[in-house]
């Protein structure tokens, strides 16, 4: 092929007067035909017009045309078209080039017409020199493994295997724990409605446990994955017990773990200093104590005091359990309380009993009281709640309705800066609570029960092993993180690998469940095509002159090289995107890339630095 | 790629209806992408950037709206709306009215010569938030998709009056068709997909906030406008009073929202993020502007977006205060007068500019829509999902599944991951409608 005869075709766009109203287009098109190898030189009011296209077939066969330019809007959108033309004429699509006139010319120098006009040769002279190096390619197909691995079986996990199984696809949901349902196991409700957390999971476990297409491995993990979108080989371990297996996909929904505020507002000093997940555990076991009054500390490790971020849902968990006490404190008692168990346990001693100090508090606060003090009815226990607070996050319908319900009730919410934050300490066995009051302007105090601390979910334990395992990144919060975070919220930017859920970030049920389907959408992509193709724009590495450093390994944003058994590095090509990160940081120069060769670059810089002659 | 036999409704071609369009064509599946206005790219098409990247929201969008037009499996129906829905998942048979354009689309390239001799001039740029005008044969915005102009049945003098026929002349590509009739289609298809979006709150009834009375009070989407460097002043923040330079910048939260009065006393999710990046991208955009943001709640609560606001206050100088405000007035200079709240004690200062953070409420077609389609709205007019904890996806009608924010209130990312959620379930009503036969 290189020592065939070049001969170029070049179409010149005006795009109406978009172009031909700022750049002198006839003078452009003289110019071209001065360039060498240039054989055909012709403008169009719009190539991409039917008249325009049918103009490059009949040219590309009239004039035995072997590479073709367009200079006209954006290869953005049109550079699809054009080599779709190309090919229709018989000529292989790499060896179409784009150059840019308007979007990158004409309208960006609309004041300047003479300079915009010499601008136009330039970038043709440059497009010119290119495609003269252009050489045909081929897309490799690549044919994929119909099936997936789920990693995490809570509801995002669960989610998403239910999709992918139910778009026909046999799925392994691989849940290391002994049970479905992951961090939701843990609660006592959820804050939709209040339902039962059990009760919720148990439809979504049944239907995963029915459904054909999935194959449940509890007790297992992952333990390695290599390969490529459409062909990973991964190994599950179940119990010891290494089984190989191929998987076309891979969908990531390993979830999360509350953040434990060691040293923060006295944790650990008191059994009834306890953290919002401690405290649904103890509601969900019935084990909650007789109190008169409780405090939840919103942001507790969280926006700035450990971790930077804020986690979404903490504000809105406590709101539901402030509600469920104001509503419904009686029937939550522990079973000891109620009396149902007539021993008298260790947990009892524990809770606080009225006392006298505790009724003088009372008639403290009432003289100054922020929050509605009228009770709910006579039935109500007169229990005191109090939600510290920096802002409340009760986002979108629900969480804000469920907000102004609270602030009808007796709880009392009370606004807290990073500057004044309340100070927790016990005195004589009792739990004592300093804070700053923002509206009155004064420092003040209460002697809760209990002291609930909301603290931020954090990334598993486990999160760095499997970014190294899957080679995906987590950022600096510690969670997993996505190709885009606006536009490509569930895929990593390695194809064939997808996230859901909290393993992302704070998210709460319904966020999940979403976030699991919608991954399941993805991820459904290449097992339904059936086959991948990616663009012939790959790197290659020349193995003689590989070094075998890795250097390209680590800035390959798609994990698209590893060694060979030889030490050399290979590139993927069905994973490459052929973003040229490893050629340019090869230190030994042995990548290549195939259509963006140094040669063409370079003939490109050399051709701009060109006089335009004419 | 293979085409199947099967295909889907998809309503509404915002940010969240081309996701589902695409991942559906993706799969081999024919997508018909029904839009009412004659552009598909919704609200994000609208908007400056996006935060907390401050990424160009058209420059990301505008690939997917190009990816969507072009791919062979996607079917994009502007200018249209569904009028029925018949049968169940797995078959349905939709009716679909496509209002007459007057410009052959598969003529016109977009190239604007009728737009420059249009002599109908003056009329209100809705897209622009009428801060400029159109003429009646128009394009519906720069990067509108496809590329094609529209005539105004409502002002074309040959039209109304049979005169004119200007834009007919000089189109070289003779694409004005002034005999274009609507047209009623019907599609067979498996399942729907509804991702109709919202409308936003006009604050003109509410009196406290002075909107329509001081000119130097604007909403938060004509500021988007106005800061766009495709918009009416080309980028440049100008008072609508006298075009002067604003020197400080008020930005009002909860505009209409968390407000049982207006009828929408939701959190509408966005307008703490988007006053944050409004107020940092004033700051690119005037050096030394000063800025406030009178909040309730600062809602900074998903990915990155508490550390955006940190990054505000400490490198752009935005000032936080927590405080319901409202508009008391105006200077004789036109700046308007906030009143605002500080430890109990009511304060008032004047600003340049002040940005009222509207709130987003149900798309105004929606009742019409559900009626339909036969499913059911909620309390407020958002689409209902059918159950809200597992089934966040699915209407009250089997095979009919809601993606964005005509379901309630949420981003752009989440807009885009409900957009795939949709249509894996549309996806397994194909599936499912294939087996069995």
């Amino acid at each position: 092929m290189s020592d065939d005869e070049k001969r170029i075709g070049v179409f010149i766009c005006h795009c109406g007067s978009n172009i031909a109203g700022f750049v002198d287009v006839p003078a452009v098109t003289e110019y071209v035909k001065t360039l060498p190898d240039v054989v055909f030189a012709t403008r169009n009011l719009y190539t991409c017009a039917d008249d325009g296209l049918t103009s490059i077939k009949e040219s590309i066969k009239e004039h035995r045309l072997n590479r073709v330019v367009v200079a006209a809007c954006t290869p953005r959108t049109h550079a699809p078209l054009f080599q779709g033309t190309c090919q229709e004429a018989g000529l292989n699509k790499y060896l179409f080039t784009f150059v840019n006139i308007r979007d990158q010319c004409s309208w960006v120098h609309m004041k300047e017409k003479e300079k915009a006009t010499e601008k136009a040769k330039d970038l043709l002279r440059m497009g010119v020199a290119r495609a003269r190096l252009l050489q045909p390619q081929e897309e490799a197909r690549v044919g994929v493994t119909p099936a997936a691995v789920v990693i995490g079986g809570g509801v995002a996990g669960m989610s998403a295997a239910l999709s992918i199984a139910d778009q026909g696809f046999p799925v392994r949901l691989v849940e290391k724990d002994s049970e479905l349902g992951g961090f939701v196991r843990q609660l006592n409700s959820v804050y939709q409605d209040r339902k039962d957390a059990a009760e919720m999971l148990k439809p979504l476990i049944d239907r995963v446990k029915g459904n054909p297409n999935i194959e449940l491995l509890l007790n297992s993990e992952v333990t390695s994955a290599d390969g490529f979108v459409g062909n990973y080989d991964i190994v599950i371990e179940t119990k010891g017990q290494e089984r190989k297996d191929k998987v076309g996909v891979i969908v990531l929904a390993t979830g999360t773990k509350e953040y434990i505020p060691t040293g923060l507002y006295g944790y650990g000093k008191s059994p009834n200093i306890v953290t919002l997940t401690e405290f649904e555990g103890l509601v969900k076991a019935r084990k909650l104590p007789k109190m008169s009054s409780i405090a939840f500390i919103q942001c507790v490790g969280a926006r700035g005091q450990d971790k930077s971020y804020c986690s979404r849902i903490c504000c809105n968990v406590s709101l539901k359990n402030a509600m469920n006490l104001a509503e419904n404190y009686k029937n939550m008692l522990g079973l000891e309380e109620t009396g149902a168990v007539t021993e008298a346990p260790a947990a009892q001693m524990e809770a606080p009993a009225e006392g006298g100090e505790r009724r003088r508090g009372r008639r403290g606060r009432r003289g100054g009281a922020e929050g509605s003090e009228e009770e709910g009815g006579a039935a109500a226990p007169k229990l005191e709640i109090v939600i510290f607070n920096r802002d409340i996050m009760a986002y979108g319908i629900e969480h804000e309705l469920t907000y102004n319900k609270a602030r009808e009730k007796r709880v009392r919410l009370v606004r807290y800066t990073p500057k004044n934050l309340p100070q927790v300490s016990i005195e004589d066995g009792k739990l004592v609570i300093d804070y700053w009051h923002e509206t009155l302007q004064m420092q003040r105090k209460m002697n809760p029960d209990m002291i609930v601390l909301a603290t931020p979910l954090t990334s598993q334990a486990d999160a760095k092993d499997i970014s190294m395992m899957l080679k995906v990144p987590v950022g600096q919060d510690g969670f997993f993180l996505e190709a885009n975070v606006k536009l490509r919220p569930v895929d990593f930017a390695t194809d064939g690998i997808y996230v859901c859920g909290t393993c992302k970030g704070p998210a709460d049920i319904t966020e999940a469940v979403m976030q699991g389907i919608a991954a399941a959408s993805r991820a459904s992509i290449p097992l339904a095509r059936g086959f991948v193709q990616p663009e012939a724009l790959s790197a290659f590495v020349d193995s003689d002159v590989c070094s075998g450093c890795g250097t390209c390994i680590e800035v390959c944003p798609f994990s698209a090289i590893r060694k060979n058994e030889s030490g050399k590095a290979e590139v993927t090509i069905a994973a490459c995107k052929g973003c040229g990160n490893c050629g340019a940081t090869c230190p030994e120069n042995a990548i290549f890339m195939n259509c963006y060769s140094d040669e063409q670059l370079l003939a490109e810089a050399k051709a701009a630095l060109q006089e335009a002659k004419g | 790629m293979e085409k199947t036999e099967s295909s889907v409704l998809v309503i509404g071609g915002g940010v969240a209806g081309i996701q589902a369009s695409l991942d559906l064509a993706d799969k081999g599946v024919i997508v018909h992408l029904i839009e009412k206005e004659p552009s598909i790219g919704g609200r994000m098409a609208q908007l400056d950037k996006t935060f907390p990247t401050n990424d160009c929201s058209i420059c990301i969008l505008a690939p997917k709206m190009a990816d969507c037009f072009g791919h062979p499996n996607i079917n994009v129906w502007t200018m249209s709306e569904v009028v029925g829905l018949e049968g169940s998942r797995g078959n349905f048979k939709a009716k679909v009215l496509k209002k007459a354009r007057y410009v052959d689309e598969n003529k016109c390239t977009g190239c604007g010569e009728c737009l420059e001799k249009c002599p109908t001039k003056g009329l209100p740029n809705a897209w622009e938030q009428n801060l400029t005008t159109r003429r009646a044969v128009y394009m519906a915005f720069m990067q509108a998709v496809p590329r094609v102009a529209i005539i105004d049945p409502e002002h074309c003098r040959f039209l109304l009056e049979g005169k004119c026929g200007v834009c007919k002349k000089v189109c070289k590509r003779e694409a004005i068709d002034y005999e274009m009739k609507d047209v009623e289609m019907e599609f067979d298809v498996a399942a729907v997909v509804v991702a109709t979006g919202f409308d936003v709150w006009d604050p003109t009834p509410s009196t406290e906030y002075g909107y329509g009375k001081y000119p130097n009070v604007i909403t938060a989407m004509e500021y988007e406008r106005i800061i766009n460097a495709a918009g009416p002043t080309h980028g440049h923040i100008q008072r609508r009073s006298d075009g002067v330079e604003p020197a400080t910048m008020a930005y009002i939260q909860c505009v209409g929202s968390r407000n049982l009065k207006t009828g929408h006393p939701y959190c509408c999710s966005v307008c703490c993020m988007h006053s944050t990046k409004e107020s940092m991208l004033a700051r690119e955009h005037i050096e030394g502007i000063k800025s406030t943001i009178f909040y309730k709640d600062m809602r900074a609560c998903a990915k990155g977006f508490n550390e955006y606001v940190e990054r505000n206050k400490r490198d752009y100088g935005v000032e936080y205060i927590n405080s319901d405000a409202t508009v008391q007035g105006q200077t004789e200079n036109g700046n308007p007068i906030v009143s605002f709240d500080i430890g109990g004690k009511s304060q008032q200062r004047e600003f340049d500019m002040v940005v009222l953070a509207t709130t987003l409420v149900p798309a105004k077609g929606n009742v019409e829509l559900a009626k339909r389609l036969g499913v059911e709205l909620d309390e407020f007019q958002f689409f209902k999902t059918l159950d809200r904890t597992l089934e966040p996806i699915s209407s009250s009608r089997p095979g009919v599944y809601l993606a964005g924010y005509c379901a309630g209130p949420m981003d752009i990312p989440e807009s885009v991951a409900m957009g795939s959620a949709a249509a894996a379930k549309a996806m397994e009503a194909v599936v499912q409608r294939e087996v069995p036969s």
